[in-house]
């Protein structure tokens, strides 16, 4: 397992490598560049070209791509030109906000969805599976940022239960209870489609294996039904299952730059979106880098998970 | 499961019970932003957003009177300028300091010119300084002696003294840049109302009364500028009641402010104008009447009232009103008339041929941009000009548009903001100022007697005498019309009613030190 898992993360090097040249060249296609940006209306060429020169952005792009990697080695990941810090200070504080915001619902739309498909599965066909059933229809096809103004509106200004934007308090605050405060609207937001999509896959699995031979011997045995279903169902279910969490992990991660915006969500999704926008190319390059690499770390431990749950894969 | 459920159930118990937040608190008053500030440093930053914090730590040598585009002194008490124009003598104000407990005095003032100017100084590379060049017919400063300091001019440049009271004229802290190097943007130290407290960042930027002040401490104990970039999650802190100030309220959402007895809603017209560049250089815009019958067929009355909510004035020339000491107000807006722009068409030969537009999705100052130029689309088509719009993103635009549109665009989209009147037509109307000789004139207009006013206004610097030039200027570039001269924005913000003395200003900036809130 051990030497699995290193030659996994060895493979992802080239992976790693590969894409910031895309991102590099992506960003070196697209018209308009940080001067013209940050000069707005008065980027003349001259005054264009005077700041590109005291940005370092007067070399030959191949030269700049090495020196960027040179110095990436080295531990150094630049400076935003947008910002006027240090990329990895914006980065690393951005990207772990997102982990908060993006786990949470992770966490959410696993246990919801597992429950309430389980139930929906063992309930087929009764008033309980039929709510469960309409709610997930409407949490799946409803867009979640309108789904987050919905929230907004209903629980920080109409109700003042929820702040509307933020992550900790303005004043006082910056505890746990003032973070789950501003976490609780843009995580259950996030988690809705997810939680959707898993309960509709939990109950089909479900409902698979509850129609299996072994299941029916279960009963004749004498198992009791709590047993039967937890035990020997769900288990079996939740191997068909953990893939697809893995997938939603990365939808959640998308997903996470809109809810981001509608709430203000300090996170790594928001940021690229502005960095792009600014043409802050090493922010930008930053910031897919540590994104990239956290989607290979999440992939390898969904599959690690799942071959530890299912012996046919060891 | 069971155990699961309850621990859940406790975590959003908690969750609840957390205290109550959406009060803000007595003499703090919390303004929501826009976007989160690149840098506190005010040489380094080109945006209107930064310099609403700006113009509470930091004070120029110059200001703009309260409710004016005038100067008025600031940290410099008087001045002299020598009869050609070149030499600038200030007298500086005595017994001010730094926030960071240094004196302000000729060697600071000197510092800071050079720092920003010369490449060769040993803290130019705390830089880069973008607008720097507003500065850059500054040739020398020289500190006289501890209360006196001059400037020495390479040609006479009558903006000079607004250019001062502009942010990238604010006097920064000699020993903080010294001490902070780079990273002097999030250490900031002036001599302003307010001192810098705490960045944090991308959550709020605070700032706290400086009892010291020169001109009075402010009634107000701090200061919390929370960025937020969404306009309907700003709405919607404004509505919770966790934002005294709000700025730039999408025209939308004003309705939702005025008549209730809980805010106050602000408008103040600043040196805006938006307008399209007609290219005078080929096609049909190269002749005057067809230039004029495009002012007439479009209906800037409409595009103001409907798509801009009233949120903008018409404009009627070149020149903002809000640089009232400069404004020529003989000048009535381009009536909308189509039939009179159909005579012109056919009396300038207009062929029925296709012009292309450039309009932009967004950027700086350019308002509703799509829905304005397909409106604008529509009135010309109702005359008879058939024209495609071609609609890029804003970085792209600008880089399609600055170097002139010979030969690929008939007329663009276009938005400038200003501290001087001299700024705009001086940079975008004269023929020194074509794209290929570095300035913005992307249509190419020429007229001698407009270059010659320019230029004469920038040497004299009788402020009544400059005033003619302009208004001048403004009355043949009306007639030529290389522009389609739509309107003139207005600034808006939404207080809480308890929020006092809060005003906005001509200059788009937002300056605090006045205002109250005692509850």
């Amino acid at each position: 397992m051990a030497l699995y898992i290193v030659k996994r993360l060895l493979a992802a090097i080239p992976v790693l490598l590969g894409l910031t040249i895309i991102v590099f060249v992506i960003m070196a296609m697209i018209p308009g560049d940080p001067a013209t940006a940050i000069l707005g209306s008065y980027a003349t060429p001259e005054n264009v070209a005077k700041l590109n020169r005291d940005l370092g952005l007067d070399k030959p792009m191949v030269q700049q791509y090495f020196i960027w990697l040179g110095n990436i080695l080295h531990g150094d990941f630049g400076r935003s030109f947008a910002l006027n810090r240090p990329v990895l200070d914006e980065v690393l504080e951005r990207f772990s906000a997102t982990l908060i915001l993006a786990g949470t619902s992770l966490v959410l739309c696993s246990i919801l969805g597992l429950l309430a498909g389980v139930v929906s599965a063992v309930r087929q066909y009764g008033w309980a599976d039929k709510v469960i059933t309409l709610v997930v229809l409407v949490g799946i096809s409803m867009p979640s940022f309108w789904l987050g103004l919905l929230l907004i509106y209903l629980f920080a200004v109409q109700l003042k239960l929820f702040p509307a934007s933020g992550m900790f308090a303005i004043y006082g605050g910056g505890d746990l209870p003032d973070l789950l405060h501003h976490l609780a609207l843009p995580a259950i937001t996030l988690a809705a489609v997810a939680t959707g999509v898993i309960a509709r896959l939990t109950r089909t699995a479900m409902l698979e294996v509850l129609r299996q031979d072994y299941i029916r011997t279960a009963r004749a045995k004498g198992v009791p039904e709590s047993a039967v279903i937890y035990k020997h169902a769900f288990k079996a279910a939740l191997v068909s299952v953990i893939p697809v969490i893995g997938i939603q992990a990365g939808f959640v991660l998308g997903g996470a730059v809109y809810i981001e915006t509608v709430f203000q969500w300090p996170g790594i999704g928001s940021m690229l979106v502005k960095a792009i926008s600014t043409r802050d190319l090493l922010l930008v390059q930053g910031g897919v880098l540590v994104v990239a690499a956290a989607y290979v770390l999440f992939n390898l431990a969904a599959d690690v998970v799942q071959t530890m749950i299912d012996p046919r894969l060891r | 499961m069971f155990r699961l459920l309850a621990a859940m159930s406790a975590a959003v118990t908690l969750t609840l019970t957390a205290p109550a937040f959406s009060q803000t608190p007595p003499n703090v008053l919390v303004v929501g932003q826009i976007a989160e500030p690149k840098s506190l440093d005010p040489h380094a930053v080109t945006a209107v957003n930064d310099f609403r914090i700006l113009m509470n730590i930091y004070d120029g040598l110059t200001r703009y009177k309260d409710g004016t585009l005038e100067v008025e002194p600031a940290l410099a008490e008087s001045w002299t300028v020598s009869d050609d124009g070149k030499t600038y003598t200030f007298k500086l104000r005595q017994g001010v300091s730094f926030h960071d407990g240094t004196a302000f005095n000729a060697e600071a003032v000197k510092f800071n010119f050079d720092r920003m100017l010369k490449e060769d100084h040993p803290f130019h590379d705390t830089g880069p300084f973008p607008l720097s060049f507003f500065f850059s017919a500054v040739e020398e400063v020289t500190a006289v002696d501890e209360q006196t300091v001059e400037f020495k001019l390479n040609a006479p440049y009558a903006p000079f003294l607004s250019n001062l009271a502009y942010p990238t004229g604010l006097i920064v802290s000699p020993d903080a840049v010294k001490q902070n190097g780079k990273d002097f943007g999030r250490n900031p130290s002036g001599t302003g109302a307010y001192r810098f407290g705490e960045w944090e960042a991308n959550a709020k930027v605070v700032v706290v009364r400086n009892d010291d002040y020169w001109d009075g401490a402010p009634a107000l104990e701090a200061i919390v500028y929370r960025p937020i970039t969404d306009a309907n999650t700003r709405i919607a802190e404004m509505l919770s009641g966790s934002l005294d100030v709000m700025v730039e309220v999408p025209p939308d959402s004003l309705g939702q402010f005025r008549g209730n007895a809980d805010y106050t809603v602000l408008e103040q017209a600043g040196p805006h104008v938006w307008f399209l560049i007609l290219n005078v250089k080929e096609g049909p815009f190269a002749n005057k009447a067809v230039r004029q019958a495009a002012n007439y067929a479009i209906d800037k009355k409409a595009l103001v009232d409907n798509i801009l909510q009233g949120t903008a004035e018409v404009a009627a020339g070149p020149t903002p009103p809000a640089f009232a000491w400069a404004y020529n107000d003989s000048l009535e807006p381009y009536p909308y008339d189509p039939e009179k722009a159909k005579a012109l068409l056919q009396e300038g030969g207009y062929d029925g041929g296709e012009l292309t537009f450039y309009v932009t999705e967004g950027g700086s100052g350019m308002l509703d941009p799509i829905a304005m130029g397909t409106a604008i689309q529509a009135d010309l088509q109702a005359v008879g000009m058939k024209v495609k719009i071609e609609t890029y993103e804003w970085n792209t635009f600008l880089g399609k548009v600055n170097p002139g549109l010979e030969g690929k665009a008939d007329m663009a989209e276009m938005a400038w903001m200003t501290n001087d009147p001299d700024t705009l037509p001086y940079l975008a109307l004269r023929s020194e100022a074509w794209p290929d000789k570095g300035g913005f004139n992307s249509g190419y207009y020429a007229n001698p007697k407009v270059d010659e006013l320019l230029n004469e206004a920038r040497q004299v610097t009788d402020q009544s005498e400059r005033a003619k030039l302009y208004q001048e200027m403004q009355t043949i570039v009306q007639e030529d019309a290389p522009w389609v001269f739509v309107a003139n924005w207005k600034q808006n913000a939404v207080t809480k009613a308890g929020v006092e003395n809060f005003k906005l200003q001509p200059s788009f900036f937002l300056m605090l030190q006045d205002v109250a809130k005692p509850q």
